[in-house]
C-alpha cells in the first residue's frame, strides 16, 4: 500500500537521526522547499525519489517496496496480443479510476468438434463502440478428454489471442503447455493435491499459474499461492473457487480489500472468475474485481453489451469523455444541408453521429462545449441553454458554412425554442427527435432544399 | 505466518425504511405492502451488515399504447397494453413486486382522466402503485396531485420531482399521505439538496425515494453508477440526507437505445434483435441492483425473471 506523505517524511534527511544526513535537511536539492513538501508531493506521485540526492539506502528500500503495485500485474501474450491484468489501486471508481480491464475469455472443450471454429469467431469478433474497437481477449481451452494438445494447437492456430489452459493433470497441463509454445498462457490450475508437479511446470513455461481452492476459504488459498510462490512461481493467480452470486461478491471484495488496504501482499494477485453463461455474472466480475472471467459460450448478442459494459466501468472518471466542439460535416453536406446541434459528450456525439452517417444523408452537426455532458445533464446543469447554443452558432462557424438560418435542436432540450428565437433573431429552431435513433426518419421529413 | 483476518467495515449509518403500498388493515386495499432501505452495509455483503428487505422489482406500464417503445417490448407485453387494468394485472403475472403507471403525452391526458385510469390499475392488482407524469413540469402538477386524492390510503408514490418542479407534488403527497420520488441530474450534491428541499416541505425522508438517474449501458451507465455508489457510502457514513433508498428506470434507459429497438440496418456484430435488448436491460439493471438500487423498473417480462433470479441469489446468505 501506498504510504502517505507524513510516512514518507519519517524517511527523508529532514528526519534522519544520521547527522550527516540530518545536515541536508530542508536542502531544496530536489526541487522542493521543504522535505515536507517533497514527501507529499512524492506521495501524490508528482515527484520521483530520485530527486533526492540524500535519501539513505535503507529508506530508499521501504520506499520502493511501497510502490510495488499492490496487486501484481499478470500478463498472458499471444501472437501478436497480450493482456496484463492487476496493478489495481481503488476499490471504488470514483476513487480514482480502475486501470487494467479484466480479460474476457470463452472456453472451449478439447473434446468439442468446433473448438477452432468457435476460437476463430471469438478471435475475428470487434464491435465498434464510440469510435473503439472493443474485442475479447481470449479462450480458454479445457481439458474434458479427447486429445488436450491437439486442441490447444487447433486454437492456436485458430486464433491469436492469448490462451488459458483449464486442467488439473499435469501430464496434460505439460501437453498443452508445449503446444502452446511460443505463447505465454495461463495455466489453471494449482490445487492442494497437485500444487508441486503444476509449480514446476510454470516456473519450466514460465506461465502465470491459478492457483485454487475449492471452497473459497482465503487462508488455504493463501497458504496454497505461497507454496507456489515459494517453488518458483511469481505470476500467480488466485481462484477461490466460488462460481455463485453472493459468495464470490463477498470474497473478490475482500480480497480487493486485503490487498489495498491491509497491504496484504499474500493476497495481492489478480482474480480469476467462471461466470458460465450468466450475463449478469459476468457483468458482477466486471464491476467487482475479476481479472480474468471465462464465459461458457460464445454469441455476439452477449459479447455486445458486456464489451459495452467492461468499457464503462473502466472509463477513467477523472476525464469526463469529450469531442472537442464544432461543426462536424456528416456525408459531404452541401451549405443548404440541415443544421443539427448536440453536445460534446462523445458517447452523445457518437450516437448522433453514427445515426447520421449511417442515413446517408448530408448534414451539419454543430458540437457545442457542454463540458462533457449528455443533452439532459448539460440542460439540468446549465451548460446546455439558449444563451451557449447561440454563442456555438456565432463562434463555430455555423453562419459561414451554411446559407440558411435553421436550427434542429435536440427534443429533450425543446424548451428552448422560444429563448433560442429571441438569442438569435431571424432564425427558425426547429424542434428535432429525443433520440439520435429517430433523427433520420426526422430529416427525411423536413429535409429542406439545397 | 500468521493467518489473515478478514476486514469488515463498521459503518455508522443505516438507509431509511421506506414502505409502499397499505393493506386494509392501514387504511388501504394493497394485498401487500413493500419495504425497501434498511441496510447497514454495501449491497449483498452479508458478513459484514445487514440487508433488511430484497431490492424489489417494479414493472413499468403506460396508461394508453406506447407509440415509441420497441417492438420487441409490444411483442412481449401483446394485447395488454391496449388497456392499463390488464397491462397490470399481466405485469403483476410476469413477477413484479410495484406497478410503475407512467402517464404519456396525449390530447385527452387531464385530472379526471388521470384519476379514472389511477382507480382502474389499483383495482385490477393489489400491488403497490407508484405513478410518474409525463415529465412535463405543468402537466405532471396538474394531473399528480388529483391522482393523490384518488389514491388516498394506497400509500403511492409520486414521481417525479425535480429541483424545477417538485412544490406541488410534495404538496400533494401531503395533503393525501402518499410519498415521492425525487429525481436528480446524476449527481450527489444535487440529489442531498433535493432531499432537503422537500424535507424542508414537511415530507418526512421515510416517505421519499430518490432517483439519482441512471444512463444506459454505453450510454452513460458509469456515470450513474459510480453516483450511486457514492451516494450509498454517504449513506453509511451518516450523512442523513443520503440515507434514502434508491430507485432507477434501466427499463426505460435500455429500452431507448438503438441497441434494443432497431433490428434492422445494425452491424451484425450486434447479435440477436430480441437476446441483445433483453441483455441490455438486464445488464444495465444488475450493474445497478449491485450499486446500491433499492427498486428497479423494468419493462420486458424476461428481463424481470433474470433479475428476479439474480436478486435472490444475490440473498442466499
Amino acid at each position: 500500500m501506498a504510504l502517505s506523505g507524513l510516512q514518507i517524511y519519517k524517511l527523508l534527511p529532514g528526519s534522519s537521526k544520521n547527522p550527516a544526513v540530518k545536515k541536508h535537511a530542508n536542502c531544496k536539492a530536489c526541487g522542493f522547499p521543504t522535505c515536507l513538501a517533497f514527501a507529499m508531493k512524492l506521495s501524490q506521485k508528482q515527484a520521483e525519489l530520485t530527486q533526492c540526492p540524500y535519501v539513505e539506502d535503507e529508506a530508499k528500500a521501504k520506499l520502493e517496496a511501497s510502490a510495488a503495485p499492490p496487486i501484481r500485474l499478470i500478463t498472458v501474450a499471444a501472437n501478436g496480443s497480450k493482456l496484463a491484468v492487476g496493478n489495481e489501486t481503488v476499490l471504488f471508481r470514483h476513487e480514482k479510476t480502475f486501470y487494467h480491464q479484466p480479460g474476457l475469455f470463452v472456453r472451449v472443450k478439447a473434446s468439442q468438434a468446433d473448438a477452432a471454429a468457435v476460437a476463430k469467431a471469438v478471435n475475428d469478433y470487434s464491435v465498434e463502440y464510440v469510435g473503439m474497437d472493443l474485442t475479447l481477449d481470449g479462450i480458454a481451452v479445457e481439458a474434458d478428454g479427447g486429445d488436450f494438445a491437439a486442441a490447444v494447437s487447433a486454437v492456436k492456430g485458430a486464433s491469436s489471442l492469448p490462451l488459458v489452459l483449464l486442467t488439473e493433470d499435469p501430464a496434460l497441463a505439460e501437453a498443452g503447455l508445449k503446444a502452446a509454445e511460443g505463447l505465454t498462457p495461463l495455466l489453471w490450475a494449482a490445487t492442494p493435491d497437485n500444487w508441486e508437479a503444476m509449480a514446476k511446470l510454470a516456473a519450466r513455461y514460465k506461465a502465470p499459474l491459478a492457483v485454487r481452492v475449492d471452497d473459497g476459504d482465503i487462508n488455504r488459498l493463501v497458504d496454497l499461492a505461497e507454496k507456489v510462490k515459494a517453488a518458483g512461481v511469481e505470476d500467480i493467480v488466485l481462484d477461490p473457487g466460488l462460481r455463485d452470486y453472493v459468495t464470490s461478491l463477498a470474497v473478490f471484495t475482500q480480497l480487493r480489500r486485503l490487498a489495498l488496504k491491509k497491504n496484504e501482499r499474500r493476497v495481492g494477485y489478480p482474480l480469476i472468475a467462471f461466470a458460465g453463461d450468466d450475463l449478469a455474472l459476468a457483468g458482477q466480475h466486471i464491476a467487482k474485481y475479476a481479472g480474468f472471467i471465462v464465459l461458457d459460450s460464445f454469441s455476439p448478442g452477449t459479447a455486445y453489451p458486456l464489451l459495452v459494459m467492461r468499457a464503462n466501468i473502466f472509463t477513467d472518471p477523472q476525464k469526463p469523455i469529450q469531442v472537442q466542439p464544432g461543426l462536424y460535416e456528416i456525408n459531404h453536406p452541401q451549405p443548404g444541408d440541415p443544421l443539427m446541434v448536440t453536445t460534446n459528450f462523445s458517447i452523445t456525439y457518437f450516437a448522433v453521429a453514427n445515426e447520421l452517417e449511417s442515413s446517408g444523408l448530408p448534414g451539419w452537426l454543430m458540437v457545442a462545449d457542454a463540458e462533457g455532458m449528455s443533452v439532459l445533464t448539460a440542460w439540468a446543469a446549465g451548460k446546455f441553454d439558449a444563451e451557449r447554443i447561440a454563442k456555438s452558432v456565432k463562434t463555430l462557424g455555423a453562419t459561414e458554412k451554411v446559407n440558411h438560418q435553421s436550427l434542429i435542436i435536440p427534443g429533450h432540450v425543446a424548451v428552448l425554442m422560444g429563448e433560442l428565437e429571441e438569442e438569435l433573431p431571424g432564425w427558425k429552431i426547429m424542434v428535432g427527435p429525443r433520440e439520435a435513433v429517430d433523427l433520420p426518419a426526422f430529416l427525411k421529413m423536413v429535409r429542406q432544399p439545397a | 505466518m500468521p493467518a489473515i483476518e478478514i476486514p469488515k467495515e463498521k459503518w455508522s449509518g443505516q438507509v431509511k425504511e421506506v414502505t409502499l403500498g397499505a393493506t386494509a388493515a392501514d387504511g388501504g386495499t394493497r394485498v401487500k405492502t413493500v419495504t425497501i432501505g434498511g441496510e447497514t452495509t454495501l449491497p449483498f455483503l452479508h458478513f459484514e451488515g445487514q440487508m433488511p428487505h430484497r431490492p424489489v422489482i417494479a414493472i413499468e406500464i403506460m396508461d394508453r399504447p406506447p407509440a415509441d417503445w420497441s417492438p420487441v417490448l409490444l411483442e412481449a407485453w401483446g394485447d395488454a397494453v391496449q388497456n392499463p387494468a390488464d397491462w397490470a394485472k399481466a405485469a403483476e403475472a410476469a413477477g413484479a413486486e410495484i406497478i410503475v403507471l407512467h402517464f404519456s403525452l396525449g390530447p385527452d391526458l387531464s385530472a379526471d382522466y388521470a384519476q379514472k385510469i389511477v382507480r382502474a390499475v389499483l383495482a385490477a392488482t393489489g400491488l403497490p402503485l407508484i405513478v410518474f407524469g409525463p415529465g412535463q413540469a405543468d402537466l405532471d402538477n396538474e394531473i399528480l396531485v388529483p391522482v393523490a386524492e384518488a389514491a388516498k390510503g394506497e400509500n403511492i408514490a409520486l414521481g417525479v420531482c425535480e429541483d424545477k418542479n417538485y412544490r406541488t407534488i410534495v404538496a400533494g403527497a401531503l395533503a393525501h399521505g402518499q410519498l415521492v420520488v425525487a429525481r436528480t441530474a446524476m449527481d450527489v450534491n444535487l440529489a442531498k439538496q433535493l432531499n432537503i428541499l422537500i424535507s424542508d416541505m414537511g415530507l418526512p425522508l421515510e416517505r421519499i425515494l430518490m432517483d439519482p438517474t441512471t444512463g444506459a449501458l454505453g450510454y452513460g451507465m458509469e456515470y450513474g453508477y459510480s453516483v450511486m455508489e457514492r451516494l450509498r457510502l454517504a449513506a453509511l457514513q451518516g450523512d442523513g440526507m443520503t440515507q434514502l433508498p434508491m430507485i432507477v428506470t434501466p427499463g426505460e434507459e435500455a429500452w431507448r437505445t438503438k441497441e434494443a429497438r432497431a433490428g434492422e440496418g445494425i452491424p451484425a456484430a450486434w447479435g440477436d434483435w430480441v437476446e441483445r435488448g433483453i441483455n441490455w436491460e438486464t445488464l444495465t439493471a444488475g450493474t445497478l441492483v449491485e450499486s446500491g438500487a433499492d427498486v428497479v423498473v423494468l419493462r420486458h417480462p424476461e428481463s424481470v425473471k433474470r433479475i428476479d433470479a439474480m436478486i435472490n441469489a444475490l440473498m442466499n446468505n
